[in-house]
């Protein structure tokens, strides 16, 4: 049986389930590297040059993890657009040239283009082109896919439910739910590029802590996908990035959502649209508490931690006066 | 109307002859100084990169001036530059100026509805009076790329630096008040024919490629200057982009003259083999082709969190490699200080000096 590997990085977040059903309709086994830690971090810093954002860098460490593996490919997707007129970055484009260039004695890299920006002819060739590694059939191919596709939206039913895309694809593969956080006193939006948001190492767990201080956070993929586009195409121009787009549309829907305390937005160091998609949103909520936090690999746990509890401290204040606001002044 | 627009290098000759010609009134914005970047560093995002924090600079300083227009170029991504006129306009007001900003692109890339455009801030004269200004404006905009690459050519040929300087500029000035097309052949042919005559040093010459994002290539303050203090160091730079063909591409895609990016993207695979955004497949295809044409070394610019230029980075020591040119990579931002970029290109045309001559030698078959 031929075996894949897929670097738990970028759109792993997104796409796991669908790329990874695939590959096993079509008789493969897939391994995918271990959940970001030092070692990672370390590896990927080591092979891609200092001035890059960090989530590539963690890419890069997944994927020399998967290299110490007994893998005959390696799916490294050119991942251009996954809608039209939209991209999702520059680095996305050029990935699988990057990791080549960089990593040596690479296993057979699986180097799909995933590019709807035109239509989704080019899609269609692809994944016939991805399928015929391991099949002659067209029409197994095929079908595979469909079954693939149909696992990726059980993870997104499960993520309206407000699971991150992270605990989705734990429960996807048979893993027990996390618990509900106990009584919620704070409804915090949460909006950042998947890759950062949920994954642990990069967020520096920023979700689970901020559950631990008595929020219930709202994530960007809990949110209507219409919602969403009508609100970002209230920008006099549209937002060319796919995940920009997305944040920005959030970001103004739950500045309007009576429920929802405060917006926090996770930016990665050295990220081209978060800088200034953070900017754009800053400018427009205005009416909500809203902060801007920059991850990369020297964030430390303790500094983050301090400013999440001061912005709680501040949303419950705020949450108080609101409620003392709005009391009846007779009695 | 009184209108503006950002610098970008010697952008603004042609800029400024147009909107004469199409009857409008104009402010430019000063030189770019260190004051125009504290501006523009002070009332952009942290983390933009470096063209549009010296754009948002031009904007205030023309403003305060009395503009109150902006023209400025757009685009459709991936590349940040796309977003710039958004953002920009948005600081911009929430800092309480009130002015109107004409943002030209070819939206999804049609392109008479960018010549629309134009014809639209042009009310004051017609159609045919339009299509007459851009045709001299590019005649004019070649006339300056010609007297860019006469003056890297003889700058690093030359004894006599100053004068090469001097002549540079006078060529460029004269050609910006030429108000016909024969005026212009005539100023371009002289300030050849001067650059030709002058006198000739006898060290060897190296020859380096400059390559990487338009806006750092094109304007001298964003690199330092890097091309006059490479010539002083006798090395003659030959760019990946010039203005004529950086209008070509991205206003026009590629309408005006046929472009040579097939070719550049052909020499980019296989190291590069998918479209980045901005420059980046070029500055791979260039470095090939440098490479190829027996150059010294590569030098890549682009300012600091470049998507497409790190994109390009990150491939680059295997083009280094395989085609066996040194390549050095130089980001700028605000911090950037004159003293280390210069240390970096000294260290580095010291070594390419070198370099040559161990070949020479090896060649000639000493030890
Ligand atoms: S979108 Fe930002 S964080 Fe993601 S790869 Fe591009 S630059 Fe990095």
């Amino acid at each position: 049986m031929k075996i894949v590997g897929i670097p738990r990085g970028l759109f792993y977040f997104y796409y796991y389930p669908l790329w990874k059903s695939f590959f096993v309709n079509l008789g493969a086994q897939v391994v995918t590297s271990a959940e970001t830690n030092r070692l990672t971090v370390e590896r990927g810093i080591e092979a891609m040059v200092d001035e890059s954002c960090f989530p590539i860098k963690v890419y890069f460490g997944h994927i020399r993890e998967l290299c110490k593996n007994q893998i005959d490919y390696l799916f490294i997707p050119r991942i251009v657009s996954v809608e039209q007129r939209s991209y999702i970055c520059p680095k996305f484009m050029g990935i699988p040239d990057m990791v080549k260039a960089r990593i040596p004695n690479l296993p057979a890299v699986i180097d799909t283009i995933i590019d709807f920006s035109k239509d989704k002819k080019l899609m269609q060739k692809e994944i016939i082109r991805t399928g015929k590694i391991f099949t002659e059939k067209t029409s197994r191919i095929n079908d595979a896919y469909k079954a693939a596709y149909q696992e990726l939206q059980f993870c997104k039913a499960l993520a309206a439910q407000g699971y991150t895309m992270a605990e989705a694809i734990h429960i996807w593969e048979g893993k027990s739910p996390p618990c509900p956080s106990a009584v919620a006193e704070l409804r915090v939006g949460i909006l950042g590029h998947g890759y950062s948001l949920y994954d642990e190492r990069v967020s520096m767990n920023i979700i689970n802590h901020l559950r631990l201080m008595g929020c219930k956070v709202i994530l960007p993929e809990s949110l209507d996908k219409e919602t969403i586009e009508n609100q970002a195409a209230t920008l006099p121009k549209r937002v060319f990035w796919t995940l920009g787009r997305k944040m920005v549309g959030s970001a103004l829907h739950m500045a309007q959502r009576e429920d929802i305390d405060g917006i926090i937005y996770v930016a990665c160091f050295g990220c081209g649209p978060d800088s200034l998609i953070g900017e754009i949103i800053e400018r427009k909520v205005k009416n909500k508490p809203f902060m801007l936090i920059t991850v990369d690999e020297h964030t430390g746990e303790a500094g983050l931690l301090t400013r999440l509890e001061a912005f709680c401290d501040m949303l419950k204040r705020r949450r108080k006066e609101t409620f003392a606001n709005h009391l009846p002044t007779y009695g | 109307m009184l209108i503006t627009f950002p610098h970008m290098g010697n952008v603004h000759i042609p800029i400024k002859t147009l909107l004469k010609k199409l009857e409008l009134d104009i402010v430019a914005p000063p030189p770019i100084t260190q004051r125009t970047l504290e501006l523009g560093v002070k009332h952009s995002p942290e983390f933009a990169c470096l063209p549009l924090k010296i754009n948002i600079g031009n904007f205030i300083e023309a403003m305060d001036k009395g503009a109150d227009t902006i023209i400025m170029a757009g685009g459709w991504g991936p590349c940040r530059f796309g977003y710039y006129a958004q953002v920009e306009r948005d600081i911009l007001k929430d800092l309480g100026y009130d002015f109107q900003m004409i943002i030209l692109e070819a939206p999804d890339s049609n392109v008479n509805q960018l010549l629309n455009q134009v014809k639209a801030i042009g009310e004051r004269v017609t159609l045919w009076e339009v299509m007459k200004a851009v045709k001299f404006v590019w005649h004019q905009i070649n006339a300056v790329d010609t007297i860019e690459k006469a003056f890297e050519f003889h700058l690093a040929r030359t004894s006599e630096k100053e004068t090469a300087e001097h002549l540079y500029k006078t060529g460029l000035e004269s050609i910006s008040n030429c108000l016909s097309r024969k005026e212009i052949d005539t100023v371009c042919r002289q300030t050849v024919e001067k650059f030709t005559k002058l006198p000739r040093h006898e060290q060897p010459i190296l020859k380096i490629g400059l390559v990487g994002e338009v806006y750092t290539i094109l304007e001298p303050v964003c690199n330092f200057n890097i091309v006059s203090y490479l010539g002083h160091l006798n090395a003659e730079v030959s760019r990946s982009i010039y203005l004529a063909d950086w209008i070509n591409d991205h206003l026009f895609k590629g309408l005006i003259k046929k472009s040579n990016r097939r070719r550049i993207y052909d020499l980019a695979s296989p190291y590069l083999n998918y479209w980045v955004g901005g420059h980046g497949r070029e500055t791979i295809g260039y470095t090939v082709g440098f490479a190829r044409q027996s150059f010294d070394g590569v030098i890549q610019i682009g300012p600091l969190t470049c998507m497409p230029e790190i994109v390009a980075q990150s491939v680059l020591n295997l083009v280094s490699e395989e085609e066996q040119i040194p390549c050095m990579t130089l980001y700028f931002d605000e911090h950037s200080g004159a003293a280390g970029v210069y240390t970096r290109l000294e260290a580095f045309t010291d070594m390419l000096n070198r370099k040559k001559k161990a070949d020479l030698m090896r060649r000639q078959g000493r030890p």
